[in-house]
């Protein structure tokens, strides 16, 4: 009688154990999972300010003074050719 | 221990008889009782606390390591038809202070504060002098900037996290789009008008937090946030950038006080564009004026004048009260009704009725709308929108004025028919001008990206009356017509201008507003165009010379844009079509 009763006193305390370290491991991975989910995010956030960036450099306006001054483009006419020859001219704005 | 005396058979020194203790007996038993009442009292509290008071103890418990966080939701972005970003929010941190506990900083510290938060070291500590529990010391911090105030460990300064809106497009979408308030609500444009499915709702969990605050477990009911729903709109940002320019263009070079332009997509009845000028700056809006703010094309009415002719012969038509080459008497430029006279601007003489909306005679279009009753004037106009909201759940939609038809006196009739007397707003006008692009049918418009564009909308004239009204107004764009300057090259176009009079105290003044609208490309019609110039005050007031070109250059980029065919004949184009020398 003894021996089994030490016997599941032992088992026990195995388990309360294993129960233990199961619980610090699911609190472990889910610190991990949390701080993935915090950095996704961060990434989110991120994203969302990279992407207006960006449309603060495509900005109509100034597309159009980079190809006009800068890369020296015209405007075709309605069929599609350049209404004058691109002669090089400096800062010249329609 | 009592120890009592008992017979046993090993002899023990405690049972030694000399140090027997001759104790009464009921001491032993008050110890006893004395002991079991203790214990008696033990598990009473421990049944109380662990039964009766347990569910305040397990919430004072909780308390210690349980947090209910809420989970911020952004707000919907606004992006144009493709997909081009017009409003986001993005994370910004507010920086709060208890000025009790703040008080402590050391004048370093304080100097560095000022210095990270951009402000006069004297405006931050006026803002901690007060005796308040909480005050702002800045909203809408930059994150790199919070995360430096943050490495400082100053005493009693908190941050909290917040959204700010950005309008990377500018002042060009500002009327359009709107704008929202500190605490990220729609206070203007399609920011208010869409507000409801913009809006983020946040959500909350509650969570067991450990000693070092880090989050370890999730309990109890979890309500995910939900991110406020983009807006798609109708808008395209190119045309409406070209709309902009051109039409900031035109008020300048006018000296005008104000203008409005609208480009309609005409089989969709989506709008492409829609402009004001004077403008703001979403993105700052201090020094903000009435003026900059309002939305002159959906908020403002004026008398249209000349631009409402069209309609007026279109019903003549309709109703077969004359033909496209009947010959109506126009000299010599005046006519008088009852004890009114109008005239015309430069005198005809005898004018087809196309010829009559090609040059823009008064008298003539009179002389049509007298062979109705008032009442059937009245309910064409109503019939294609006038008088009535336009429908587009836009903040400040206004209907016009169209009054009843009991009480219009002949002379009202008159100039109503061309446009006096009557007043309606520029999205109203190019809506109404959709009925000639399309074959005779008034669709609803659209803020918003459609997938499928209306079928049919309520027919207001036949497709024969439609084509016989754009053919007239292809003719008022050449050279004989009022309005030469708003043809574009390589395109056939067609368009009514309009001069009216303003309205100053019922009394009409000589300010102007000059107008045009017209559609493009006749042979298949896709876009109505409207432009409005508000007192022009250069050289030129005419709608033609003022508002012709502007629909001229808007007309030719967005036709460009949209990648139509051009179908006029080459040689017409490059013959006496002066040299485009325009903007993108």
């Amino acid at each position: 009688m003894l021996r089994i009763n030490l016997f599941l006193l032992l088992v026990l305390v195995v388990c309360a154990l294993l129960g233990v370290t199961a619980q610090h491991r699911a609190r472990k991975l889910f610190q991990d999972l949390e701080s993935e989910q915090e950095r996704a995010r961060q990434l989110d956030v991120e994203f969302g300010q990279l992407q207006l960036e960006m449309s603060t450099w495509a900005t109509h306006p100034r597309v159009e003074q980079i190809a006009r001054e800068k890369l020296r483009m015209r405007q075709p006419d309605a069929y599609g050719k350049a209404a004058e020859p691109a002669a090089p001219s400096r800062g010249r704005r329609g | 221990m009592v120890v009592r005396r008992r017979g046993h058979a090993a002899h023990r020194y405690a049972e030694s008889p000399v140090l027997q203790l001759a104790l009464q007996g009921w001491r032993s038993r008050l110890v006893g009782l004395t002991l079991m009442a203790a214990f008696g009292l033990l598990a009473g509290r421990s049944f109380y606390l662990q039964i009766l008071d347990t569910d305040f103890l397990q919430g004072k418990g909780e308390s210690r390591y349980r947090r209910d966080i809420e989970v911020s939701a952004s707000r919907g972005k606004i992006v144009d038809r493709n997909g081009d970003l017009l409003a986001v929010s993005t994370p910004m941190k507010s920086i709060w202070a208890i000025p009790v506990d703040a008080r402590q900083m050391g004048l370093e510290q304080r100097q560095k504060l000022a210095g990270l938060l951009e402000m006069p070291s004297r405006e931050l500590d006026s803002r901690l002098a007060g005796d308040k529990g909480f005050t702002f010391l800045k909203r809408q911090v930059p994150p790199e900037v919070a995360e430096r105030v943050d490495a400082l460990k100053l005493p009693g300064v908190h941050q909290e996290k917040e959204y700010r809106r950005f309008y990377p497009s500018g002042d060009m979408t500002a009327h359009m789009v709107g704008f929202t308030g500190v605490d990220d609500k729609g206070l203007e444009g399609v920011e208010l008008a869409f507000q409801r499915s913009l809006e983020g709702r946040p959500g909350s969990r509650s969570v067991i937090k450990d000693r070092r605050g880090r989050i370890v477990e999730d309990v109890g009911a979890l309500k995910p946030p939900q991110d406020g729903r983009d807006v798609h709109l109708a808008l395209d940002s190119k045309i409406q950038y070209l709309a902009y320019s051109h039409l900031k263009a035109a008020v300048i070079e006018n000296n005008a006080r104000a203008g409005g332009a609208i480009v309609l997509d005409a089989r969709s009845g989506e709008v492409l564009a829609l402009v004001n000028f004077p403008t703001y700056n979403p993105n700052n809006r201090e020094r903000l004026s009435g003026a900059q703010l309002r939305n002159r094309a959906i908020t403002d009415t004026f008398e249209p004048g000349s631009i409402l002719k069209p309609f007026t012969a279109a019903l003549a038509l309709e109703r077969g009260k004359v033909r496209f080459d009947t010959v109506i008497d126009c000299a010599p430029g005046r006519m008088t009704i009852g004890n009114a006279t109008i005239s015309d601007a430069h005198p005809h003489g005898a004018l087809t009725v196309a010829q009559v909306i090609q040059k823009s005679s008064n008298v003539g279009t009179a002389k049509i709308a007298f062979h109705f009753a008032p009442r059937e004037m009245w309910e064409m106009y109503d019939a294609v929108g006038f008088g009535q909201q336009p429908g587009l759940g836009f903040p400040g939609e206004v209907g016009g004025r169209l009054r009843p038809w009991k009480s219009w006196r002949p002379i009202e009739q008159a100039t109503m028919s061309y446009g006096h007397g009557i007043s309606v707003s520029l999205i109203q006008i190019a809506r109404a001008y959709t009925v000639f692009a399309r074959d005779g049918d008034l669709i609803p418009l659209s803020l918003v990206r459609l997938d499928e564009a209306p079928v049919k909308g309520a027919q207001v004239f036949s497709p024969e009356t439609a084509r016989e009204i754009r053919a007239m107004l292809e003719m008022a764009v050449q050279p004989e017509g009022t309005a030469p300057k708003a043809r574009v090259a390589g395109y056939r176009v067609g368009g009514k201008t309009g001069t009216a009079y303003k309205l100053e105290n019922g009394v009409y003044a000589r300010k102007y507003v000059a107008s045009f609208v017209g559609l493009a490309p006749l042979s298949d019609p896709r876009l109505v165009v409207a432009v409005m110039i508000d007192e022009p005050s250069g050289t030129a007031h005419y709608g033609g010379d003022v508002a012709g070109p502007a629909f001229s250059r808007i007309a030719a980029g967005a036709l460009r844009t949209l990648g139509i065919k051009p179908d006029a004949p080459v040689q017409m184009a490059q013959g006496n079509v002066p040299a485009e020398k325009e903007r993108l």
